[in-house]
């Protein structure tokens, strides 16, 4: 699995995108979709048991079990984990995704296990996820594997089936997307900010039939971590994936990692992976420009993602927008949210933060907010939950001390899963609850039923705790 | 799975205008714990359908007895956010057999195409059209014919888009898995070179 061949054409200059696809495509005819093959395939508990049924209908095995890895992530409990699942049917839930992985001999990172985590967080962190890949998973969420420069995008559960069953999936070659950020990052700023302004510059479907990657210096200058948090919501303006070239700074990351290539194999490795950048006067079929000293720390006011501003910026106003349709949209929205068009969200109290998802449940997600709360306490009107992306990564946070830096500012340090970003387990915001949220939507009811969140990253969602209210980062540090 | 096949589908519709409908409008995660593909549909729009005492929410489409058939009608960038299929699940378990809407959201139009759910991608106006003479005269029926690619209704109709290979899918009741094994000796090889 480890054999490196990524094959680079002489002729026609080609993005990173379209070098890691040719080199994948098994069968290529005319009139189909590409079968293209899949290195690496995650599963969880929620969209793999129908998966599973149908190979077991067809009296089909898996093709490859080296090639699939699962967890237990979306719904888990996030309060004592190695007690029995309370809830019927969770408990049923994972216990299905136990019996699937025994029958058909698939690795399983169950709750307990050192390894266990949310998909998109422990992928990386084992070494699983590698440069010039395709990997799929599903969850949308799976553009997060794209920091390391390769394909990664979520499906759907027949298309879990077809990967269990043949390693492969059926795909048409989306368009590419370069989306460059370059300057220096203003105080305050971080990961998160930048693809919530992407998204909000343009909207919820603005890359949809596309597959992005991120360039320029602002995005070289960022850890493999941030740059996973850019990645992760890439889906979040309608891409299929988002993907950055691999550099030094993907390479230290992944050396020594457990299931990375070791030794003199991981230096040819590096090698190959050092080919996959863009080639020069590879055409794209759209490229965006931004610069990064006009983002500020950024929240969102409504219902989807790309209804985002700088913190300090006031909501738009119906006039605002162009057509009828948008406006009924825009004034339901604004409604659910309970706020004002054409009004600010500074100081505006909140009730819950939520510092967690594989957007940004990290160790370094974990090391910002607790630098902001050192030392101080949480608002009395808020709930604090830090739900961290993993084992490893709440060992390691226990390692630095960070627990107690959260045990002393009230916050509440959990085990890992998806937890409050889906609210599928018992961590859900109460009804007409406010949440600052470093998770990925804010969709109507996504973090439980009529909860209102509002997105932000995780330096942003700690100065919130601690003043309770909706604030400019930037006046705290 | 085997799927229905799809040839024409004369049905009148349900109206849905609201614009980015998301998968976690179309089935809440709570609502994902089964481990079947059945039964999702008693949940479709559970949150828009239901108020918190679980009462049916009066003015809501699926609610209004004069709203009927297997065509839902939607805004634009329908099924955006989650790749759960079983938004595509609970679509075809409540009954629906077509989603009309002028943008779709990527994961959910392959997630439809693979469950005998059929996305009919309009122009703007023919949908702001379509929605507007559904909601005055909610018998109007509307006709898909997926062999020759139209959607009519009244004296309107409008070519669609729909690749050949999931168009031959649809009308045969194939689907991918089928292809792809036929495929398994390339496979094979292909990764034992990687």
């Amino acid at each position: 699995m480890n054999k490196l061949t990524i094959v680079v054409s002489e002729k026609k200059p080609k993005t990173i995108f379209e070098k890691i696809w040719d080199s994948h495509v098994v069968k290529h005819a005319a009139g189909y979709p590409d079968a293209l093959f899949i290195d690496r395939h995650f599963i969880h508990e929620v969209t793999s048991p129908q998966a599973f049924d149908g190979l077991k209908k067809r009296g089909l095995q898996v093709f490859n079990t080296k090639r699939t890895t699962a967890t237990a992530d979306h719904n888990v409990p996030t309060k004592d984990q190695h007690l029995p699942i309370k809830e019927a049917l969770s408990r049923h839930q994972v216990e299905t995704l136990r019996k699937n992985c025994k029958e058909f001999g698939v690795e399983l990172y169950d709750l307990g296990h050192p390894f266990q985590g949310i998909v998109h967080i422990i992928g990386p962190e084992l070494g699983l996820t590698l440069p010039g890949m395709t990997i799929v998973c599903g969850d949308s969420h799976t553009s997060t594997h794209g920091a390391f420069g390769n394909i990664a995008f979520g499906i759907g559960t027949s298309e879990v089936e077809q990967v269990l069953a043949t390693q492969c999936i059926l795909q048409y070659k989306p368009k590419t997307m370069k989306i460059e950020i370059s300057g220096k990052l203003g105080k305050g700023v971080v990961s998160k900010d930048i693809i919530l302004y992407i998204i909000s510059k343009i909207s919820a479907s603005g890359a949809t039939g596309f597959f992005v990657e991120y360039a320029g210096d602002a995005i070289r200058n960022l850890s493999m971590e941030a740059r996973m948090t850019i990645c992760n919501m890439s889906i979040e303006m309608g891409a299929r994936g988002g993907l950055i070239a691999p550099d030094e700074t993907t390479f230290d990351y992944i050396k020594g990692r457990k299931f990375a290539p070791q030794g003199e194999v991981f230096n040819r490795a590096v090698s190959e992976w050092k080919k996959l950048a863009t080639d020069e006067g590879a055409v794209y079929d759209q490229v965006l420009k931004f610069d990064a000293a006009d983002i500020g720390p950024m929240i969102t006011y409504g219902t989807n993602p790309g209804m985002g501003m700088k913190v300090t910026d006031r909501i738009p106003t119906t006039a605002e927008m162009k057509e009828i349709s948008e406006q009924t949209s825009f004034t339901k929205s604004l409604e659910y949210m309970g706020v004002e068009a054409g009004s600010k969200l500074l100081g505006k109290a909140i009730d819950y933060v939520f510092i967690g998802s594989c957007t940004n449940a990290r160790i370094e997600d974990l090391r910002e907010v607790a630098s902001m709360v050192k030392g101080k306490k949480k608002a009395n009107n808020v709930e604090v939950w830090v739900v961290p992306g993993s084992k490893q990564v709440q060992e390691q946070a226990k390692k630095e001390g960070l627990d107690k830096i959260f045990e002393a500012a009230g916050f509440e340090l959990r085990d890992p899963g998806c937890s409050a970003c889906l609210g599928m387990n018992e961590d859900k915001i109460p009804a007409g609850k406010y949440c600052i949220s470093t998770s990925n939507r804010n969709f109507e009811g996504r973090q439980g039923p009529k909860s209102r969140t509002f997105l932000a990253s995780p330096l942003s969602a700690a100065a919130a705790a601690i003043t309770g209210k909706v604030t400019d980062v930037r006046e705290l540090l | 799975m085997s799927k229905d096949k799809f040839t024409i589908l004369k049905s009148t519709g349900v109206p849905i205008p609201a614009e980015n409908i998301d998968t976690d409008q179309i089935i809440p995660a709570r609502f994902l714990k089964a481990t079947t593909r059945e039964g999702f549909g008693d949940n479709l729009f559970r949150d828009w359908r239901y108020d918190s005492d679980n009462k049916p929410v009066k003015d809501f489409a699926l609610n209004n007895p004069t709203y009927t058939g297997k065509i839902l009608v939607a805004g634009k960038n329908f099924g955006c956010g989650s790749s759960r299929e079983h938004a595509a699940w609970a679509i075809y378990d409540y009954g629906f057999r077509v989603v009309v809407s002028s943008f779709f959201a990527d994961i959910f139009k392959n997630n439809a195409l693979n469950n005998a759910v059929l996305p009919v991608v309009v122009s703007d106006s023919f949908l702001k059209n379509l929605l507007d003479t559904i909601q005055k005269n909610p018998s109007t029926d509307v006709t898909v014919d997926l062999q020759n690619q139209i959607i009519s209704y009244g004296t309107q109709s409008q070519k669609f888009e729909i690749n050949a290979y999931k168009r031959e899918c649809l009308i045969n009741g194939y689907d991918d898995i089928d292809y792809l094994l036929s495929l398994n000796k390339e496979i094979r090889e292909f990764d034992l070179a990687h």
